[in-house]
């Protein structure tokens, strides 16, 4: 086993680069349920993201309209969801785990015929002076855009909840539906779009896989990528900042993973794969031993239905 | 300026399928004046005062504020029109701190450092001490009310709306809470108070409104009316005051000793050299401001939170680490202060949640580990029929009742099961008059047969009225028992601010 073949600057730059589809789909994760809706369809809506970037990048042949592609897609799959939950009051978990599976079927279906293709790419991003600089500019400051975007996207999903008027609405409406309704909140209206949010941010940390990680359309090619991002939501228990570490977290066992299995290391890759979700669940039984903490933490509303009664 | 009328109703109908709460209800709020709106539950006072608050639409009728006509769609509407709301059952969000909380009942809220100072300035303009930065779900009832009002006032209303404001709090919150309506009221906001206590409404109220079935049954000045009559128009029936007959034997049914308990975390209270000894037929009061320590005696007596063998003792028999299936078994049964979730399950019917509580004392699983559902529904019947509990049958949801009908039901099902020790934390906490009644007769009936009771209250009035001894808490800590009789509201006050000739410190 020859570990000086690892290269630090080339690992931590894939690291950023496998960080970058989870964290996108975990913050729009974050979002809904912050408003107190559980979607466990990321993954569904990550793939179908994936399929149609891949295929607005390639029929007009510009990456940038195939991630305006991916985010519709996962708009217009997350809207389903929100129809079912929201309007017709269906179970949250039933709904989720179908829209998962329907994603990954519908996006089968749709990306027949892309499979074996090239898609345009991104530019990386070069700062003069800044991306020149030794170990710093290679691994992390000549990047593709959309990995910047995601963390500015993360900062500002922070601000948003935390700092504005409708954030905090947002978190009430999750927290105890019932007495944001009392105060005059729109709750359905307010869940309705979160999880459309969602959908935008999945379809995006989708297309970011199929346009720029891998790059090409083959089918179940999230993997599992959505799973993760669902994961980290609970590792960084629902807090932004606490999101980015998960998610480089997640993404480095996955990027260890693949250089390991390159080294030709067999032990430990199951292992490994499991991490994340072993993580999450140490992580999980951290925040219930805590009692005060714990009610802190998951939002009050999460996963129930609410009826507006008269 | 007193005579000109802020908010007429007129001719307000609302029906929902099967039941008419409103029926040509019709008043008149005057500038500046304190309204009382009485009723029992289901007189149709909560759809009303929803409908004002914009919740509700009305089928039939109009409100005039102002004398230009209102008809909130939704209660920012209501808000914006300078009518704010109080609600009986808070709704607050609990992993908010108070000042998130306050910022979402407002319409364009400062930074939430802003609103903090503006917090500290109300509270303390208006005697209601509270820590902006605070988690809502570490404060006590009554803390969490003050938010609620403290976010009404903020907005400067024309008329606020308070839904039984005084039902957690004690006398002295009670002074400072009718200081303030009185402030407001001189500095011209117009009052809706509705309550459950006409004590409390005679000594505030210009006007009242009754309530009964939907229809406006009388207005009147509640300070020239008697209690009983306006007692009786509100129920349309005569009301039967509680007899007590004391029977205290001289055998020790439950005694504390030194009772000493850390809480795992910070929303909860220490408990510091508890001791005493309830007596077989007694009823031993318990009184103080909320959040000093009751829920967490409530919870070591019920056996949900355990301590020593030998700190609790039920006829001498060590009890105090064994669970509260096991206490129930012996004989000690609790019913505890929140009819919803704790004491009963909302989502589930009566006999589920009969069972779930007598299931050991009247043999309600079978060996075989079956549910005799039979037995367990001839139980809930009795309940029901013995405890006059208002409800279509035993297949109705427990969430789906009024408070009053819950609470008795609560009460029914442990009183029935003939508990040798009966504790019982916030009995008539919401609850309308002729219910409060008929649960006080239930526990005074049960100690006549022998069972020694707790009541854990902030209702002095009650604690005055079933007692045999009272003791205060305070902090974690309890006075000496006295005994009750003698003793005045004024000198229970002093002992639930922890001063006073009956507190023995141990620091």
């Amino acid at each position: 086993m020859d570990f000086s073949s690892l290269s630090p600057v080339a690992l931590l730059a894939s690291l950023m680069v496998a960080a970058t589809p989870i964290m996108l789909a975990a913050i729009g994760e974050l979002v809904v349920e912050k408003s107190g809706v559980l979607n466990l369809g990321v993954e569904g809506m990550m793939i179908v993201g994936a399929v149609c970037g891949f295929i607005t990048a390639v029929e007009t042949g510009s990456a940038w309209f195939g991630l305006l592609g991916a985010a519709l897609g996962g708009i217009l799959i997350s809207s389903i969801f929100a129809f079912l939950t929201q309007i017709l009051l269906a179970n949250q978990v039933a709904s989720g785990l179908a829209l998962t599976l329907f994603g990954l079927g519908v996006s089968a279906m749709i990306g027949n015929g892309y499979t074996g293709i090239k898609p345009p790419g991104f530019n990386t991003v070069h700062i003069p002076l800044l991306s020149d600089l030794p170990f710093i500019g290679p691994a992390i400051l000549s990047h593709d855009p959309i990995v910047y975007i995601g963390i500015l996207l993360v900062i500002l999903v922070w601000y948003f909840l935390n700092k504005t008027k409708n954030g905090l609405v947002l978190r009430a409406v999750g927290e105890n539906h019932d007495a944001a309704h009392a105060l005059g909140y729109k709750v359905i209206w307010i869940r309705f779009s979160a999880i459309l949010f969602g959908g935008m941010c999945a379809g995006l940390g989708g297309a970011y896989l199929s346009l720029v990680r891998v790059p090409q359309w083959t089918e179940g090619m999230t993997a599992g990528a959505g799973w993760i991002a669902l994961a980290i939501v609970v590792f960084a228990s629902w807090k932004p900042y606490r999101l980015i570490l998960g998610a480089y977290l997640f993404g480095g066992v996955t990027i260890m993973q693949l250089n390991l299995q390159a080294l030709g290391v067999e032990i430990g890759i199951a292992y490994l794969s499991m991490a994340p979700y072993l993580v999450t669940i140490i992580v999980l039984v951290m925040i219930s031993s805590n009692h005060l903490r714990s009610s802190a933490n998951a939002p009050g509303s999460l996963g129930r239905i609410f009826h507006a009664s008269q | 300026m007193s005579s000109s009328s802020l908010l007429e109703i007129n001719g307000i109908t609302k029906s929902y399928p099967g039941v008419i709460a409103n029926e040509d209800v019709k008043f008149t709020i005057k500038t500046g004046e304190i309204h009382a709106l009485l009723g029992e539950n289901g007189a149709g006072k909560s759809t009303l005062v929803k409908t004002i608050y914009g919740l509700v639409k009305p089928d039939k009728g109009l409100m005039k504020l102002n004398g230009n006509l209102y008809s909130p769609n939704e209660p920012r509407d209501a808000r914006t029109c300078g009518v704010a709301m109080v609600f009986q059952h808070f709704s607050l969000f609990n992993a908010l701190t108070v000042a998130e909380n306050i910022a979402l009942g407002m319409e364009s809220p400062p930074s939430i450092d802003r609103l903090s100072n503006k917090i500290e300035t109300i509270s303390i303009e208006y005697g209601l001490p509270i820590n902006p930065e605070k988690m809502v779900g570490s404060l006590s009832a009554g803390e969490q009310q003050r938010v609620e009002i403290i976010r009404c006032l903020l907005q400067n209303p024309k008329l606020l709306i308070m839904d039984e404001p005084t039902s957690v709090l004690t006398p002295n919150e009670i002074k400072t809470l009718f200081n303030t309506l009185k402030k407001l009221k001189s500095e011209g906001t117009s009052i809706l108070y509705i309550s459950h206590k006409l004590e409390d409404i005679r000594s505030i109220c210009d006007t009242a409104t009754i309530l009964r079935g939907g229809k406006n049954v009388g207005t009147c000045d509640p300070k020239k009316e008697n209690v009983r009559n306006i007692a009786e128009m509100m129920i349309g029936e005569t009301i039967k005051i509680p007899k007590k007959k004391s029977t205290i034997s001289k055998l020790v049914a439950l005694e504390v000793d030194c009772l000493n308990w850390v809480p795992r975390d910070s929303s909860q209270k220490q408990l510091k050299n508890i001791s005493f000894k309830l007596l077989k037929g007694e009823i031993l009061g318990i009184g103080g401001v909320a959040g000093n320590g009751q829920d967490e005696l409530t919870e070591i007596l019920s056996g949900e939170v355990l301590s020593n063998k030998n700190t609790i003792r039920l006829f001498d028999n060590p009890i105090g680490d064994i669970g509260v299936n096991k206490r129930r078994l012996l004989g000690l049964l609790t019913a505890p202060e929140e009819r919803l979730g704790h004491a009963a399950i909302p989502d589930m019917d009566l006999i589920e949640n009969t069972n779930l509580t007598a299931h050991t004392r009247e043999n309600l699983v079978k060996k075989s580990g079956i549910v005799d559902w039979e037995k367990t529904h001839e139980l809930a019947k009795n309940i029901i029929k013995e405890f006059d509990v208002r409800t279509p049958n035993a297949k109705v949801a427990a969430g789906s009742l009024s408070g009053g009908n819950l609470q008795k039901f609560v009460i029914g099902r442990e009183v029935l099961q003939k508990p040798l020790v009966f504790i019982v934390n916030q009995p008539t906490w919401g609850v309308d008059a002729a219910a409060a009644s008929s649960i006080r007769q239930a526990i005074l009936d049960l100690a006549s047969t022998g069972s020694a009771v707790i009541i854990i209250s902030q209702d002095l009035d009650e604690l005055l009225e079933l007692t045999d001894n009272f003791m205060a808490i305070n902090s974690g800590e309890m006075s000496q028992k006295i005994n009750t009789q003698g003793l005045t509201v004024d000198e229970i006050g002093l002992m639930i601010g922890g001063t006073g000739a009956y507190w023995k410190r141990h620091d």
